[in-house]
């Protein structure tokens, strides 16, 4: 601090014990900026970059090609079929568990005996391993299976349908399977939200004569309407993205005859397996994020607009 | 308000049994096929418990025969290993960003928000040959060093360091402790709870992984659970169910068990990332 002047033209100088401090915070950032930088960071651009690449996975060569594969995508069968299976995926996956976890997370918000205990037991499945998860439930739906058993037993069979190897079935056990598996995580986000619920809200409701299930749609639903948003947005995510599953279902095929080739499984295909397209696979892997953020972003947005909740 | 045992009730309770049933399960059948002979668990019977159960599953399993000792060592090495990292890095990070000012906090902070959105399967082929160039593919690095750090959880402990009271830490500062020993003693050991939330989701997440060993993991030997499981089941033409479902309870029990213990931190700590 040698002249009154320049302090003046350099409003801050920094003191000794501000300087201690800077240096602790870019050292305590450095490894976490480090790892995410390589891995998150410089991932995002080299992705891109391989889009516009032709790449030779054994050969190591990459030759531009412009907008090639971008190009590709229009008119590849496989795309679309990917597309379609993720996106029928979507459509029936999504709506069934945010209602399920909905319907769950308010009865054992409700005043209950051993809530505690069902609440113990509706989480298990977030726990188990996708591996683990599907292991089971192809057990449970192989011909032999548990599933099969009970529908002969009860007279709705004859004789076990192969739920695994049939097109028409392999999709829909995938999506059982998702279902069951994703409900308690949306349905522990409910809860939490539903304990900042004011209970005067349902008291004065309940003084009005307005009986449980009025009460569930005129005051818990729309009360939760913030939380059902990030829900369904959470949902959206994941199920677009869905891809342990279908590969330990198929063994990384997307069969039977394609019923269960969802677009990263497809991605997945194009840049490891034998057809060795790896630009084109990251072609497939942005545009699929690229959807992915504009529907996050609407959503948002939607919900922003009208929160009057 | 005492509860009387009304129609609406009784539906909630047949909502909330039938709900446990369906959960419980796929879970009970596992555990009972893991104590059967396989010609039982394909020969249709449907009781979950039966006369002719047994260890030998279990015993096969951990045989000399199978690698699944081997795999359950890896995953464990990987998983203990990954979360360490991990508590460290975010919750350094996360002070840096609540606790200390310096130049470009915010402008870090905005631009971890902006990766947080980026969805993790654009992130496989890039990170796969980011890993074949440092010459990390087939090896536990390649599992851990990409997930040392987690964005959610540095948010996570930020916002615990920007609501925890100041005052102790300057208090430490009178008795003479440096900035240093003052996070690592003083202010770490205080966020302990929000840090156990942190690493066990943190763990589950590296033990139930199976995109990453799946793409960088070639050889047997280097196989995690998740894995070895997969492998388990689609390497013999007629499954054996007996043993997968062996080696599937086996995979699940160390979360149950961390689960039933720590309760308590997995109802608070939802995880807030959108990823199962």
């Amino acid at each position: 601090m040698s002249g009154n002047t320049k302090a003046a033209a350099k409003p801050r100088k920094h003191t000794k014990t501000q300087l201690a401090e800077f240096r602790q915070g870019y050292l305590f950032l450095t490894p976490a900026l480090i790892v995410l930088g390589i891995f998150i960071g410089a991932a995002v651009l080299f992705v891109i970059y391989l889009s516009f690449h032709k790449v030779n996975l054994f050969t190591g060569q990459y030759t531009f090609v412009g907008l090639e594969n971008y190009m590709r995508l229009f008119s590849d069968g496989m795309a679309r079929t990917a597309l379609k299976n993720t996106l029928s995926f979507a459509v029936v996956v999504v709506p069934i568990q945010t209602i399920l976890s909905l319907i769950i997370a308010a009865v054992l918000d409700s005043n209950i005996k051993g809530r505690y205990t069902f609440r113990t037991i509706y989480f298990l499945p977030t726990l188990t391993s996708s591996s683990a998860l599907t292991i089971i439930f192809m057990f449970m739906f192989s011909v032999t299976g548990p599933v099969n058993n009970l529908l002969i037993k009860m007279g709705f069979l004859e004789t076990g349908i192969n739920f695994l190897n049939d097109p028409s079935f392999a999709l829909k056990v995938i999506m059982v399977m998702n279902i069951w598996s994703t409900i308690p995580q949306y349905t522990t986000m409910y809860l939490a939200s539903l304990q900042d619920l004011p209970g005067g809200m349902y008291e004065a409701a309940a003084i009005d004569g307005a009986g449980p299930v009025r009460r569930f749609w005129a005051i818990t639903v729309p009360y939760l309407k913030p939380i059902t948003t990030y829900v369904l947005l959470t949902s959206i995510i994941g199920t677009l993205q869905m891809f342990d599953q279908a590969y330990i279902f198929s063994n990384g095929s997307g069969g039977p005859a394609n019923s269960t080739l969802t677009v990263s499984l497809l991605v997945y295909r194009y840049a490891f397996g034998t057809q060795n397209a790896m630009g084109y696979a990251a072609t497939m892997a942005i545009v699929l994020a690229v959807i992915i953020m504009i529907v996050s972003f609407t959503s948002e947005k939607l919900n922003a607009s009208d929160s009057d909740y | 308000m005492k509860a009387k045992l009304t129609p609406g009730r009784v539906a909630l309770y047949v909502i909330l049994v039938g709900a446990a049933f369906f959960t419980l399960y796929p879970f009970l059948w596992m555990v009972s096929a893991s104590f059967k002979p396989l010609k039982e668990i394909v020969g249709g019977n449907m009781s979950l418990i039966s006369p002719n159960m047994s260890l030998e599953n279990y015993q096969y399993i951990f045989g000399r025969s199978s690698l699944f000792t081997r795999w359950f060592f890896n995953s464990l090495f990987v998983s203990v290993i990954g979360t360490i990292l991990n508590v460290f890095i975010n919750t350094m990070a996360g002070y840096s960003l609540s606790r200390l000012s310096f130049p470009g906090r915010d402008k870090i902070h905005h631009l971890l928000l902006m990766l947080m959105m980026v969805p993790g399967q654009v992130l496989l082929i890039p990170n796969y040959l980011i890993l074949q160039n440092l010459g990390m593919l087939d090896s536990f690095t390649a599992l851990i060093f990409p997930s040392a750090a987690n964005i959610a959880n540095i948010f996570l402990m930020r916002q615990f360091f920007m609501n925890f009271p100041k005052d102790v830490e300057e208090a430490a500062s009178i008795d003479g402790l440096g900035r240093y020993a003052r996070f690592f003693r003083i202010s770490m050991p205080l966020a302990r709870p929000t840090i156990a939330t942190q690493a066990i989701f943190v763990f589950m997440g590296f033990w139930n992984n199976f995109t990453a060993p799946m793409l960088y993991i070639k050889s047997e030997t280097k196989y995690t659970l998740t894995l070895g499981l997969q492998s388990f089941q689609s390497q013999n033409a007629g499954t054996m169910w007996n043993q997968v479902m062996a080696a599937a309870c086996i995979s699940v029990l160390p979360i149950i068990v961390i689960y039933l213990i720590f309760n308590r931190f997995f109802l608070v700590g939802v995880r807030m990332d959108g990823e199962k």
